[in-house]
């Protein structure tokens, strides 16, 4: 790749710009700042809206009943009921069960205080889940 | 007091450029293409069996932390690293460190550094940058993807340091304690070459190296029938995120190789080593072409097999063309 061929595509790194290596006019290599390639920009949006389709799925069960707040939350921070399991320090098959609604709704403030710290959030938003389709924080 | 400084250097690859820049601030300057090569950073790895989300595994480069640890090896650096169970422990070291003036290298998962772009957030355990600093309650970071130095809130940093999962960093905190004035770098360039050489042709296991290529080239063809239109789309995807989305220099870190073999025939006067790196550079043009296609696919553009026919024999000509680089290389060093 040549340093006039490093492309400047608008990219998912929304103003930010990365290094290439790219050979200058005198064959030798150097650092070129890109804005992003049109490429990055389709497999990096492939990638994203997988996640942001597995989002929307749960904020849908959640609001009819079927998921807890806490599995949105969960896949919102593309975590697994494993993962989250290890973040939070309980035994996996505890933490599945708190995914449960109703058992997620009687659960204890100290292990909401536990499932926020982890997740990085309140446990005001902990509870919580937008209404409609937005994209998430 | 005064903000600490500390030489910001935009870098490929958050590993090269992460050890360069703790070596460039010990007195020991070395640009990252040389520390990606001669710490062996530049592979081939694609294990069909081995998925994540479904997905089969992929990548360009060897494990996490092996370019640091082959760097340090072969140059005689001695390397001081510290892992913590207790993240308040953890951060009371860093702070501690800094307070005393030590650049730190830290391992870091992506999805929990917020200056970084929304869509590039991904849970990734592996990510390495340097702490130089501290203002109040924010970081001074020099993350060597970054075009320029970021700040990070304590509370931030430390879920990003702390994070579980695969390759969890455990807090790890590292920083060279002893450089050696003169490394032999002549003695240390050959054997990176002759190591990365073998590692491309010679691991006796299908899925590493120039194999791994060809093994790519074959499953690739397979996808959709084994996987369907859209699995297969998310496969070919996720090949050329590995390639070109992370911090890869272009091309899957051959571009940021044949830098390196440009400046080893410099140090090395070996005029045949700028001629390999040419090469390089005209596959990694082809890996690009790979990716340019691969990325129509995913997009929509074309069906059929034709395309994953024509995505295969790019892999295959790639393939064709390392296999006789590194040939070329272990012949000439």
């Amino acid at each position: 790749m040549k340093t006039t061929e490093v492309p400047q595509d608008e990219s998912m790194l929304a103003g930010h710009r990365r290094a290439c290596y790219a050979v200058d006019e005198h064959g030798r290599y150097v650092v070129v700042p890109s804005k992003g390639w049109q490429v990055e920009k389709i497999v990096n949006a492939q990638a994203v809206e997988e996640i942001r389709r597995a989002v929307e799925a749960v904020r849908e069960r959640v609001h009819q009943g079927r998921a807890s707040p806490l599995e949105y939350h969960m896949v919102r921070c593309q975590m697994t009921p494993g993962l989250l399991a290890s973040h939070t320090g309980l035994w996996s098959w505890r933490g599945r069960r708190h995914l449960k609604p109703e058992i997620f709704a009687r659960l204890k403030p100290a292990l909401l205080t536990c499932y926020a710290q982890a997740l990085g959030i309140s446990v005001e938003a902990l509870g919580s889940v937008p209404a409609s389709t937005g994209t998430p924080p | 007091m005064t903000a600490p400084v500390f030489e910001h250097r935009h870098s490929a690859h958050c590993e090269s450029g992460t050890i360069s820049a703790l070596l460039r601030h010990g007195g020991l300057r070395l640009s990252e293409p040389l520390a990606f090569g001669l710490g062996g950073g530049l592979f081939f790895l694609h294990v069909p069996f081995l998925r994540m989300g479904g997905i089969p595994l992929t990548a360009y480069r060897d494990a996490p932390g092996a370019i640091i640890k082959n760097l340090c090896r072969r140059l005689g650096v001695r390397l001081r690293a510290h892992r913590y169970r207790d993240p308040d422990a953890g951060m009371r070291a860093l702070d501690d460190f800094l307070a005393h003036g030590l650049p730190v290298g830290l391992q870091t998962n992506v999805f929990w550094l917020t200056y970084f772009p929304p869509d590039m957030r991904f849970q990734f355990n592996a990510h390495n940058l340097v702490a130089y600093g501290k203002q109040g309650d924010d970081y001074l970071l020099s993350d060597p993807v970054g075009e320029h130095p970021v700040t990070c809130s304590a509370a931030d940093l430390r879920r990003a340091r702390f994070a579980k999962g695969l390759f969890a960093p455990k807090g790890l905190i590292y920083y060279p304690e002893y450089i050696p004035a003169a490394p032999d770098l002549p003695a240390a360039l050959r054997d990176a070459i002759r190591t990365t050489s073998k590692r491309m042709l010679d691991i006796p296991i299908p899925f590493m190296g120039v194999r791994g290529i060809r093994r790519l080239a074959g499953q690739i063809e397979r996808w959709p029938r084994k996987y369907g239109v859209e699995r297969a789309r998310l496969c070919v995807g996720s090949v050329v995120r590995m390639q070109e989305e992370i911090g890869t220099g272009g091309a899957g870190f051959r571009f940021l190789y044949a830098a390196f073999l440009q400046e080893a025939a410099g140090i090395l006067n070996q005029p045949a080593l700028a001629e390999v790196s040419q090469r390089l550079t005209e596959t990694g043009d082809r890996w690009r072409e790979f990716a340019l296609q691969g990325a129509q696919l995913c997009k929509g553009r074309g069906e059929g097999a034709a395309v994953y026919r024509e995505l295969a024999a790019l892999l295959h000509d790639c393939a064709g063309r390392e296999e006789k680089i590194f040939r070329a290389l272990r012949a000439t060093v």
